[in-house]
């Protein structure tokens, strides 16, 4: 989770990824800002997310986009 | 049957009325066969073109969706007996028969689509573009796709899919749908909703002011403006002439289409947010024609930059070219995008051109992000009001300038007429008779001018005051004043008559 961190404040030093929960919602990440993440992902976690997983609800947390990295890692 | 005809009126007050008095259960049906025959109206021979895709999307979709339940029900049976290994590629040998079902239906559809507009764009053939053709083929070929992802489901009544394909008032110029979304409520046979219903009589009535009084009118003025002559001022008129406009044209006529649906209790997606007020180029194209930037970053921007071989040039560029190297998977999806946007918009180079300048000034403006923010911090007036006022102008005019690149199929021609912005400064062309010469009379002028400032304020109020309907709902005499007003306007106002070609929208040509 930490890693992951990082790679968001990296993007958004401004916004608190620990407490944010409308990521999406509230326009914090763009589609560029979601496609570099996907690729940070990538290269921490060596975890492919693909495009059908690009949603609001996998994006608007950094929880939620965890809990879909460790899912996609189980799978 | 031109939408903005009494005809069309006649016809829409028909399918209203029909619908409300007959039973909920059948009222899907009576849309398809409005649908049909509205179809029908547009042109007999388009309907095989139409039929072509609902019927391939429909086996694709049920095809695609029989691999999956098959593989649900062996991995179910067999959940014990199978290793990780095994059911990987169980998983993955569906997904193979799958993606070639996929390809295969998308192959042929966009084929036609792509046919059909160079036939078009080139003269090849007489009988132009099929009507709506990119409108249902960009929904359909949404709807394959998602259930390939496994996202939605496929229909199984051939007439339901029929119905979400050629629901009328989306074949003109969208909004583009969503399977999920749209078909439930086209076959749910809603209630009647007297708030929805009003609300969707006015948004109707302000599509046909939009159109009637000011997209028509301007619009002789803008073929004008684009002969050779008009350089330097001139040019620049042409830019400002054409942003009013394609928006009366193109937001008035998405007005009339959910102002419709909403009366049939039907919601369709917002295409429109207020485009000219947004800050920069990549905000205007969140806020302008939504629902094919949606359809394009779901299933074109997103499964380029994601795929295994952008992220492997993401791993390598990082290490030669660093936090730039990061980022050209982003920029290089974004070229293929554009280009497509580009390409679906006409199959003239000046398209591809449109294309390729919007990508290029949104991705100049990321890159120079950084050295923004620094001037910012230093100056520190980004907070400041007219800083506001400022980065709006600037998107307005930098967009205008690329926008009217659409009616430059020669693009030498664009850029020596932009050229003419920087060296020929015939201010004169303001005073000296000129306005007069574009099929606009002092009159046309005049209500061109209040029709502008009447859209301008409206769009404003709601930009920093929100709705206006809503607050005008709980003040019905006003409201019907208004009602009555606006209708008046429009009867007494609007273009009619030989030399407007009322009904044609800009973005039916796509």
């Amino acid at each position: 989770m930490e890693a992951l961190l990082d790679i968001l404040s990296e993007l958004h030093p401004e916004v608190d990824f620990e407490t944010a929960t409308g990521l999406i919602d509230d326009k914090v990440l763009d589609s560029f800002d979601i496609v570099t993440i996907v690729a940070e992902i990538n290269a921490e976690y060596d975890v492919q997310i693909p495009a059908v997983e690009l949603t609001p609800e996998n994006f608007n947390s950094a929880r939620a986009l965890y809990a879909l990295v460790e899912r996609l890692m189980e799978e | 049957m031109q939408i903005t005809s009494i005809s069309y009126l006649l016809f829409a007050a028909a399918v209203l009325l029909g619908y409300f008095l007959l039973p909920k259960k059948v009222r899907w049906m009576y849309l398809l066969a409005s649908s049909l025959f509205f179809y029908l109206m547009a042109g007999v021979e388009y309907l095989g073109f139409l039929v072509l895709t609902v019927l391939s999307t429909y086996v694709g979709g049920r095809l695609m969706e029989r691999n999956l339940s098959k593989q649900e029900r062996y991995l179910a049976e067999n959940k014990d007996s199978l290793s990780r290994e095994e059911k990987k590629a169980c998983k993955n040998r569906i997904k193979i028969k799958n993606r070639l079902i996929l390809a295969a239906i998308l192959v042929l559809n966009f084929g036609i689509l792509g046919a059909c507009k160079l036939g078009n764009d080139y003269s090849l053939w007489m009988l132009g573009l099929p009507f709506g053709i990119s409108f249902y083929m960009f929904q359909s070929m949404g709807y394959l796709v998602d259930i390939y992802r496994g996202t939605d489901k496929a229909e199984r009544n051939f007439f339901k899919l029929a119905l979400f394909a050629s629901y009328f008032p989306q074949l003109i110029q969208g909004p583009i749908s969503k399977h999920s979304v749209l078909a439930p409520q086209l076959t749910a046979g809603k209630g009647f909703d007297g708030k929805a219903f009003s609300f969707g009589i006015q948004r109707m009535l302000w599509g046909f002011f939009k159109k009637l009084v000011i997209a028509d009118r301007i619009a002789a003025a803008v073929v004008i403006l684009r002969g050779p002559e008009y350089t330097g001022v001139g040019f620049f008129l042409l830019t400002l002439f054409y942003a009013v406009q394609i928006y009366a044209d193109f937001t008035g006529g998405i007005d009339m289409v959910i102002g419709l649906s909403q009366a049939l209790g039907i919601t369709l997606p917002e295409n429109f947010v207020r485009p000219y007020f947004s800050k920069n180029i990549a905000e205007y194209w969140r806020r302008w024609h939504i629902s094919l930037g949606e359809w394009m970053k779901s299933y074109i921007f997103y499964p380029i930059s994601v795929s295994s071989p952008m992220l492997k040039l993401s791993k390598a560029a990082r290490t030669k070219l660093g936090n730039f190297g990061k980022r050209l998977p982003v920029y290089a999806a974004s070229v293929a995008t554009w280009a497509v946007t580009g390409i679906w918009h006409g199959l003239t180079p000046n398209f591809l051109l449109w294309g390729m300048m919007n990508c290029f000034v949104i991705v100049v403006s990321e890159e120079l992000n950084p050295l923004y923010e620094k001037f910012h911090n230093r100056l520190g007036f980004k907070e400041k009001k007219w800083y506001g006022g400022f980065e709006i102008l600037r998107m307005f005019l930098l967009m205008n300038l690329i926008r009217v690149v659409d009616w430059f199929p020669d693009v030498g021609q664009y850029f020596s007429r932009m050229g003419s912005l920087f060296t020929t400064f015939n201010f004169h062309v303001l005073w000296d008779g000129t306005l007069m010469k574009l099929g606009l009379t002092a009159l046309d002028y005049g209500i061109l001018a209040f029709g502008i400032a009447t859209m301008f304020s409206v769009s404003l109020f709601e930009e920093t005051k929100g709705s206006i309907r809503e607050r005008l709902y709980t003040r019905p005499v006003l409201r019907y004043a208004l009602f009555v007003a606006l209708l008046l306007i429009v009867l007494l106002m609007g273009s009619y008559g030989i030399g407007y070609d009322a009904g044609n929208f800009i973005y039916n040509r796509f």
